[in-house]
């Protein structure tokens, strides 16, 4: 303990020492550091000057002065998504348009469920249960035995092991990809993927790679491109998701995706598949379970199969099936699951006995293929239009053979020869896409929809209506 | 003499006048919240949300350290296999590609979520009204999974349901005149409003909801949520500034970030920090290209959902005309729940609809249906018409739902005949102050502004949410508990949504209830004392909070 008194004392007799033997330079110039650090201590703390020195005076001029643009530019009168066609009436098989009595080539109405009389009856004893409404998300109270029911029998109807259900089509698939892919993951997209699709895709922030549409081999030249940039970072490609998100039946152009090439690629790449199905559930397969079935491919290779229940069950909403450790995940991160009221008890349970209908019914597909064969052969060599589509597809597109010109004349033309057929009896409708915002805008047309309730004395008047259409507006 | 200085609150103007509603004064200070800004305001404005008493905050955060220390030694154990792991996992042929969820992303969601996951998606199996009957279920391996006993627990009081006006309904001319739509449309429509999918039936609705909210025009689409997420993007775009509160709903923050606009927050209803984003937001113009803005638009809700404030609407009119940007008003929770005749926050203030640019709200709440629309001006809606998305991609309204939109607005505007609209509207009213009144009695920390009938109560700490939740249910009551990350991880709460069809038999059933469960979980933060109040008729004048 003295020692280190001692001790103590010894150093601080050496740094006197040093003290006096420093040169003098040494000794002020430690002074000025030393009183520099007292100020910068005790200076006030400066914010960083304000980026410009305008007077309160310049700036309330700035102020008066700004003009903003007006909330929304006025819209022509006679744009064509302006005026509505109105329906009085239930859009059914005979549909009132615009006071006219026409047969429906235009809703997808594609197993005739809109009119059935056992899923009304179904919807009635619903509403007089529960009301219309739900009032909550499924979180607080919005959960109803109807939809716990429709979710165990969209899993048990797709052989999957768990479904969720949304309450609107577009929000199922918009709400799916941003709850997996987040900042930094991968999508491989078609290019003719759907809007909804493309809104999810903006919403998830992850990096996008659109390959041309039904190739595969540009596909695989982006999944190769990829790959090589992985080998150069390993780390961050441990650590990055990859999708891929292509539809069964594409809505943009009536063909089908190459399912089996997708799943080669999936093992081979190590990428995830999410098949969006809204058009092919309900149409393609022996009984109607979408695109797997068409091609018997084992369901849980696909990842998440979304689908919305407006088309083929004639109901309203949307769904997503696939394994439990997939779909569990949306019930708290789907933003249009979680943040959004509930499907009202009554369209669940339309849905639930459409269902019904069509495990019951199994060739009612084989009866819709049938149809949409025979219309896709009756329209080929129609003068001016050109059929898109496969020929079991429910939902075509008939498209310009040459353009004439501009998007705004192509779309006048298809107009005319909408209303041609609509002034004879059939109703059609052009495809109505925002032109600004789709990625790949695909090329003006008329959407033709095929379903189980036309006879073929009708698809035979439509067909021939159309030639004659064609013949005097586009000659 | 000189009056002794009573202890100013943050943003007191001149004469004590309080600016917003944060209140720091000591505890035990008599504190008057009425604010009359400058003549603005018609009626008095009470709104207070009072701070977390010290202890308390220490306490949650405490709890919630103990939480994560048992988290982590679960993970642990689930890790080495000393506990079995019930999550569900990746296929086999899948277990080499990148995993999908990162195990941190999912510690809250398996280790505090999981433990009182009871508390939500309770399945019903009856209509959403006062009463509700609930599937009884149980679990036998800590929430992991759920089995349904098959009992049904009736007539449970519903307190956690947006059914603000008592249409949620199984009998009455609202669900006969949907029925009769249901039999003649069907339940679907199956093509997009720009194809084949507009009936006759929501061109009705539209012109019945202009007319109800006063407005030149306005536009119905199938979800509420998706109201907001795809039309903020065709009014705004790059180039444009949106600024949004700070506790604006996911739709709205989903909708501003999908427009591709710049985003600035102002605090929650703070109209001082509003206005100097606007004067920033003018004067410098876009960052670094120093650029004039195209437009500003400011994102408000009628009444907040969790906090349950109402926005300082004349407060914001003013600064926009100022300012010259336009307003977007979210009335999901306001519509037909605030106002004398029940026409959401404008008719409240007693303010022109024509002020707010765009009005949107939802039919979820107070209509007992589903659905959203958009009012304004006839510009704005046809613009809307053409270059909405939902509009152009998305399937429109079910004709039985809409229907009862139809015929419930039409009861609220007394064009039924009948005067049950009014009387719902006000009995609302009456249920909503005396709910509060008596809460604020009791000694709970109650948020929000005295007329909303949102009624947030304090919690706090995460053991008590998963307690408060069941011990209601024990009691046949239920509500609804919120925690992060829907609520700032140290405010917990209780929301009870009050309804028209609350009769004062139930509301005092519960609150006893609630009285009982407070005084067993020790939830009486509240440091403020208040007299108890005489009964006395529903009227106009504000209660003023006398000395002890």
């Amino acid at each position: 303990m003295a020692a280190a008194v001692v001790g103590q004392q010894w150093v601080l007799v050496e740094m006197v020492q040093a003290f006096y033997e420093a040169p003098a330079y040494h000794l002020i110039l430690e002074g000025i550091l030393i009183l520099w650090i007292i100020r910068l201590l005790f200076s006030k703390t400066y914010k960083l000057q304000e980026r410009s020195d305008l007077t309160l005076k310049e700036k309330e001029e700035l102020i008066e002065e700004w003009q903003p643009e007006p909330l929304v530019p006025p819209v022509p009168k006679d744009h064509p998504a302006l005026n509505y066609n109105i329906v009085s009436g239930p859009p059914t098989h005979i549909i009132t348009v615009n006071g006219k009595e026409c047969i429906n080539f235009a809703s997808f109405n594609f197993l005739g469920l809109l009119n059935n009389e056992k899923v009304k009856s179904a919807a009635q004893a619903s509403l007089k249960k529960y009301g219309v409404g739900t009032c909550g998300p499924r979180g607080f109270y919005g959960t109803f035995d109807v939809h716990l029911e429709l979710e165990e029998r969209l899993a048990k109807f797709m052989r999957t092991e768990e479904a969720i259900i949304y309450s609107y089509g577009f929000a199922t698939i918009a709400s799916a990809i941003p709850a997996y892919s987040k900042r930094g993951d991968i999508v491989f997209v078609d290019e003719a993927a759907c809007f909804a699709i493309q809104k999810g895709l903006q919403a998830s922030r992850s990096n996008i790679k659109l390959f041309k549409h039904n190739d595969m081999a540009d596909l695989e030249r982006l999944l190769k491109e990829q790959e090589t940039e992985d080998q150069k970072n390993p780390r961050k490609a441990r650590v990055t998701r990859r999708f891929i998100v292509v539809e069964g039946l594409y809505m943009n152009t009536g063909d089908i995706c190459p399912l089996p090439e997708l799943i080669k690629l999936k093992y081979k790449y190590k990428v995830r598949i999410f098949l969006e199905e809204s058009l092919s559930f309900g149409v393609l397969g022996a009984h109607g379970r979408g695109i797997t079935e068409h091609f018997g491919i084992n369901i849980d290779d696909i990842d998440l199969i979304s689908a919305n229940m407006e088309n083929s069950l004639a109901s309203i909403g949307g769904f997503c099936c696939g394994r439990s450790f997939i779909i569990d995940h949306q019930r708290l991160s789907g933003q249009g699951y979680c943040f959004s009221a509930s499907l009202p008890p009554l369209l669940a349970a339309a849905a639930i006995e459409a269902l019904n209908i069509m495990e019951d019914n199994p060739d009612i597909f084989q009866t819709l293929r049938a149809k949409c064969e025979r219309i896709h052969k009756a329209l080929q060599g129609i003068s001016g239009l050109k059929v898109v589509g496969e020929s079991f597809s429910p939902a075509l597109h008939l498209q310009l053979k040459e353009s004439c010109g501009s998007r705004e004349n192509d779309v006048k033309l298809l107009k005319r020869v909408v209303d041609y057929c609509m002034n004879s009896g059939i109703a059609l409708t052009q495809a109505r896409y925002l032109e600004k915002e789709e990625k790949c805008l695909p090329p003006p047309s008329i959407r033709v929809v095929v379903t189980v309730e036309q006879t073929e004395q009708e698809l035979d008047k439509a067909a021939s209506l159309l030639k004659e259409a064609a013949q005097s507006v586009l000659n | 003499m000189e009056r002794p200085e009573r202890p100013r609150a943050n943003g007191c103007g001149a004469h004590g006048a309080l600016r917003n509603g944060f209140v720091r004064g000591p505890p035990g200070t008599q504190i008057n919240n009425i604010v009359h800004n400058g003549g603005l305001y018609k009626r008095p404005f009470n709104e207070a949300f009072e701070e977390t008493p010290m202890l308390v905050a220490v306490l949650t955060y405490v709890g919630y350290g103990v939480l994560t220390l048992f988290g982590y030694l679960r993970d642990f154990m689930r890790q080495w296999k000393i506990e079995k792991c019930q999550n569900a996992t990746e296929r086999e042929e899948q277990k080499d590609f990148v995993p999908l969820y990162q195990d941190f992303e999912n510690f809250y969601n398996r280790n505090l979520y999981m433990r009182i996951r009871d508390s939500w998606n309770r399945p019903i199996c009856s209509v959403p009204g006062a009463k509700v009957d609930m599937m009884e279920r149980v679990s036998h391996d800590y929430n992991w999974t759920f089995t349904y006993t098959g009992r049904v627990i009736k007539d449970i009081i519903n307190m956690g349901s947006y059914n603000y006006l008592g249409f949620a309904q199984k009998t009455g001319a609202c669900q006969e005149a949907a029925s009769k739509v249901l039999s003649q449309y069907g339940a679907g429509v199956c093509s997009t409003r720009q194809e084949m999918g507009n009936l006759d039936k929501h061109e009705e609705l539209e012109k019945l909801v202009a007319r109800f909210l006063g407005v030149e025009s306005a536009m119905a689409y199938g979800m509420g949520f998706a109201t907001n997420s795809m039309n903020i993007p065709a009014l705004v775009g790059k180039g444009c500034l949106i600024l949004s509160d700070e506790l604006n709903h996911a739709s709205l923050v989903l909708g501003a970030r999908l427009s591709g606009a710049t985003i600035r927050i102002f605090k929650h209803n703070n109209m001082q920090s509003l206005e100097k984003l606007l004067k920033d937001a003018i004067v410098h113009g876009q960052p670094r290209t120093r650029r004039p803005w195209k437009k500003i638009l400011i994102l408000v809700e009628g009444i907040y959902s969790m906090e349950g404030s109402i926005v300082r609407l004349p407060e914001v009119i003013a600064l926009k005309k100022k300012y010259k940007s336009y307003l977007y008003l979210d009335e999901a929770h306001s519509i037909g729940a605030l106002g004398p005749s029940g026409r959401g926050v404008v008719d409240y203030f007693g303010l022109n609809p024509e002020d707010v640019d765009v009005m949107m709200g939802t039919f979820t709440k107070s209509f007992g249906a589903a659905g959203g629309y958009i009012g304004g001006k006839k510009e704005l809606i046809d613009y809307l018409r053409t270059y909405s998305h939902s509009a152009a991609y998305a399937t429109s309204m079910s004709p039985p739902v809409v229907e009862q939109i139809i015929t419930s607005v039409k009861c609220i505007m007394g064009e039924d005949g009948t005067t049950i609209g009014r009387a719902r509207v006000q009995q609302l009213a009456e249920n909503t102050r005396y709910f509060r009144r008596r809460l604020k009695e009791m000694g709970f920390i109650i948020y929000g502004n005295e007329d909303s009938p949102v009624v947030p109560l304090m919690l706090y700490m995460p053991a008590k949410i998963g307690a408060f939740g069941r011990e209601m249910l024990k009691r046949n009551i239920g509500v609804v508990v919120v925690g992060f990350p829907a609520t700032p991880i140290i405010e917990s709460r209780a929301r009870f949504c009050l309804s028209a069809a609350h009769t004062k038999e139930m509301l005092d059933t519960a609150l006893k209830e609630i009285n009982e469960v407070g005084d067993l979980l020790q939830l009486k933060y509240s440091r403020r004392r208040l007299v108890p109040l005489l009964d006395r008729p529903f009227d106009e004048t504000t209660y003023e909070e006398t000395e002890d």
